[in-house]
């Protein structure tokens, strides 16, 4: 058993490599942007299939500037707000395991209110403001957690989010200014995502306005446009979402970030969507999933040779009192049988806000060396969840 | 006669056992003076858990925690004592549990320096409906709203379980701006109770049990009970009923009279101090301890300490202030994060308020250093007035710290004008 986070990394490599042919991709992308800025020279991503797995499913390295050492994917992005991983303070971030824990999500919506896009620049980008110079930024507007797509109040000039400051409108003008002063490693376009449940033809509208916004986003930051992952929408529609794949597909992208996802589409209809959008995506470039975050949507995201997802069903745990226990080399944890299933836990997660832990001094997982199973038992996390205290969460997210 | 025996605890502690006529006085800490000037000191505090270096500072960790910082996290500040609160961890996790896991310090995994309160003071100022007799506090049970007792007895028995390195007497607790009989009755009430805490005592060769002084502002209170406490040779003192909003010229008046009457070498701890000024003061005047909740509820409110005083970070000119909270400190924070950035999180987030904490716990961990080693090097004087200077700058440094100054023997005048 290893650490928590490093669970569901290690779970979205399943199944196990020795099962599955392989083929082998070596070469090495080579897009060079006369544009570019030493900036973005400097930091440039690269990114390399290994191995293809099972049809779709594939194993990376993905190469980021910032990062001292390469990311294998499938991998998953830490969430975070406003820059910050939820509940990890930075002196703990070098506990969780490298380099997976590198990669943070982050989004430029937690940035419209201050500081402000000079401020921000001034400062010398989102690295150098939270001090986290060696970890990776992936922006995309929605982060699942704090900004909820609006797709009531998106309209042609731009796209609207449930933020926690209140529905807010964002122009692809707006947007590039926070991206341009951020300076993420990657950056996601704006993208109209709707619901499963919306008409054909407000489907086909948001198909329509993720391209063209795609297009204004790179026509407005050149530079930054080495670093864009073109968004592709298209919600339950295989047609919209292939017709979407190509026009993406068309453009000077370094990767692809799919959303939509997560919004009302069913688990059974899912593995199709997105293997019509995967099968037309070139394979040497990163895909990112918006929206999927449970361990069994991430497998079907790796079946569909996705890369990268994101982490919100850990901060959702963690914020519930659950600790993730992922049993990876099958051995059943002993003495949690019938009675788990009574207070909110089963194998993959334990709710160490339950009573039988109040007198258990065990750790959460037992030979997991992450700085809270070192350190603390059930009983005092179980005492911390119950007195409402910050610290039980940080200890929990890792 | 006093006789020394060795005992290998976590860190090397004596047990000094004093024999006297009635009475055999065992302690579990070793209090030693390293330098002084004048009724100042820089002292080694030996308590069973850690070696601490005064005058020092504990922040105040409610619920066996301190808000939203790690174990990790305090250690690489310098926190050497953390105080928990008794009444609390009494309703959660309770006593027993605590016991029953090896202790507060297993329980929470804290190597260093724990004290705990006697559960008296934060029943009064959070219950309204606490009622104090000669048997002790009687409470309405937040649990079950059930009236309860919280006997001199039953505190030492809940510390004992708890199992602290200093734990503190149960004392008659009264607001401090109350007058009259009161006060009185408070004081000898205390007095009474000190001996029912030492009765009760079961682990004085682990556990430090310290007198609180009381008897409001009344001079002639504060001596009979300061005397009345020292007859009974506790490990340590502490000196209560004040940072209640008394007027601060009686405030450290008190504390001059009480550090004055104390023995030399008995640690003193001055409770519910905070404010940087007042530990600095009440250091000049002979005081080794503090503790408040000061540093963490200020920075849940988005103010910093530095050494100019505070700086509020909601304030709208932060929104661009690409500099440090505090340039001259090496906090984790200030070596990462600008104001701007802080002012950003401090409106809404937790995460603010938790840089907030770190930094200003920082500040006072850095602020105890400072004075013991300034004591120890024989410039106590020089880092007074540079206090002093940086905090008021134009030179108007209030009238009652000019007066502690005097009696504390510290020539201040340089600073009495505006600094240039
Ligand atoms: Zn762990
Ligand atoms: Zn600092």
């Amino acid at each position: 058993m290893e650490l928590h986070l490093h669970c569901l990394r290690r779970l979205s490599l399943l199944p196990q490599p020795s099962r599955f042919p392989s083929c082998l991709f070596s070469e090495e992308e080579k897009r060079n942007r006369v544009q570019e800025e030493e900036h973005h020279e400097k930091k440039k991503m690269r990114f390399v299939v290994k191995a293809c797995r099972n049809g779709r499913a594939r194993e990376g390295v993905l190469h980021l500037g910032s990062c001292p050492t390469a990311i294998e994917t499938p991998s998953l992005l830490l969430s975070t707000c406003k820059g910050l991983p939820f509940f990890i303070t930075r002196d703990l971030l070098p506990s969780l395991p490298s380099p997976d824990s590198h990669l943070l999500q982050m989004s430029p919506l937690h940035f419209l209110e201050c500081p402000s896009a000079t401020t921000i620049s001034n400062i010398g980008g989102l690295h150098q403001m939270v001090g986290l110079h060696e970890h990776c930024f992936v922006a995309a507007p929605r982060d699942s957690i704090l900004g909820l797509p609006d797709f009531e109040g998106t309209n042609k000039l731009g796209a609207s989010f449930e933020t926690t400051g209140g529905r807010r409108l964002v122009k692809p003008v707006e947007y590039m200014k926070i991206i341009s002063s951020l300076k993420p490693d990657l950056w996601t376009s704006l993208a109209d995502e709707v619901p499963a449940w919306v008409s054909e033809k407000r489907n086909q509208m948001s198909v329509d306005r993720t391209v063209c916004w795609l297009d204004d986003c790179i026509g407005i930051n050149l530079a930054a446009g080495a670093s864009v992952l073109g968004a592709i929408v298209g919600g339950s529609s295989l047609d919209e979402r292939r017709h979407c794949a190509q026009e993406v597909v068309k453009r000077n992208v370094a990767g692809y970030w799919i959303g939509g996802f997560g919004l009302g589409e069913s688990m059974e209809e899912r593995p199709a969507l997105l293997a019509a959008v995967t099968d037309l995506l070139p394979a040497e470039r990163p895909r990112q999933i918006c929206g999927l975050g449970l361990p069994e949507e991430v497998l079907q995201g790796v079946a569909a040779g996705i890369d990268l997802f994101e982490s919100t069903y850990i901060y959702h745990l963690t914020l519930g009192g659950s600790a993730l226990t992922f049993p990876l080399d099958g051995e059943e944890r002993h003495g949690y049988d019938s009675q788990l299933s009574d207070i909110g836990s089963d194998h993959t997660k334990i709710n160490l806000r339950a009573t039988v832990y109040r007198k258990d001094t065990s750790p959460i997982v037992d030979g997991c060396c992450c700085y809270t199973c070192q350190n603390h038992t059930r009983a005092y996390l179980n005492h911390l969840l119950n007195v409402h205290e910050m610290l039980a969460h940080i200890l929990l997210e890792m | 006669m006093a006789l020394l025996i060795r005992r290998k605890e976590k860190a090397a502690c004596s047990v000094t056992i004093l024999r006297g006529p009635s009475a055999v006085h065992i302690m579990a800490l070793r209090f030693e003076i390293l330098g002084r000037f004048n009724r100042a000191r820089a002292a080694q505090l030996t308590l069973p858990h850690f070696v601490c270096q005064t005058p020092l500072f504990m922040p105040v960790g409610t619920q066996g925690t301190i808000k939203g910082l790690t174990n990790n996290q305090l250690e690489d500040i310098g926190c050497q004592i953390i105080l928990g609160n008794t009444y609390h961890l009494a309703l959660r996790p309770t006593a027993e549990l605590i016991d029953e896991l090896g202790g507060l310090h297993n329980f929470m995994n804290w190597p260093r320096a724990l004290l705990t309160d006697s559960g008296g003071f934060q029943m009064v100022s959070l219950l309204h409906l606490a009622d104090i007799t000669e048997k002790g506090v009687t409470f309405q049970s937040p649990v079950d709203g059930k009236p309860m007792l919280l006997t001199p007895e039953q505190s030492i028995k809940i510390q004992n379980k708890i199992g602290a390195d200093i734990i503190m007497a149960l004392d008659d607790v009264v607001r401090t701006t109350i007058t009259g009989p009161r006060i009185e009755e408070a004081m000898y009430r205390t007095l009474r109770w000190i001996d029912r805490c030492i009765a009760a005592h079961e682990k004085p060769n682990e556990q430090n049990l310290f007198g609180i002084v009381q008897g409001g502002l009344d001079p002639a209170l504060r001596d009979i009970c300061v005397r009345g406490l020292v007859d009974r040779n506790l490990p340590g003192y502490a000196i209560g009923g004040l940072a209640g909003g008394e007027d601060k010229d009686s405030f450290w008046r008190v504390v001059a009279q009480c550090t004055a009457a104390l023995p030399e070498d008995k640690p003193r701890y001055v409770m519910g101090v905070g404010y940087p000024l007042d530990i600095v003061v009440c250091s000049a005047l002979g005081a080794d301890m503090y503790d408040c909740v000061y540093p963490t509820r200020t920075a849940r409110f988005g103010t910093a300490l530095v050494p100019e005083g505070v700086l509020k970070l909601k304030h709208k000119v932060m929104e661009a202030d690409v500099r440090p909270i505090d340039p001259t400190c090496s906090c984790m924070v200030c070596k990462n994060y600008t104001r701007s950035y802080i002012h950003c999180l401090v409106t809404k987030d937790a995460m603010g308020s938790q840089l907030l904490s770190y930094h200003n716990l920082a500040y006072m961990m850095r602020l105890s250093k400072d004075l013991h080693m300034s004591i120890i090097e024989g410039r106590f004087p020089e880092y007074v007035c540079g206090f002093l200077q940086k905090q008021f700058p134009k030179g108007d440094v209030p009238e009652w710290v000019c007066n502690a100054m005097e009696v504390a023997g510290i020539d201040i005048s340089s600073c009495c004008v505006p600094f240039s």
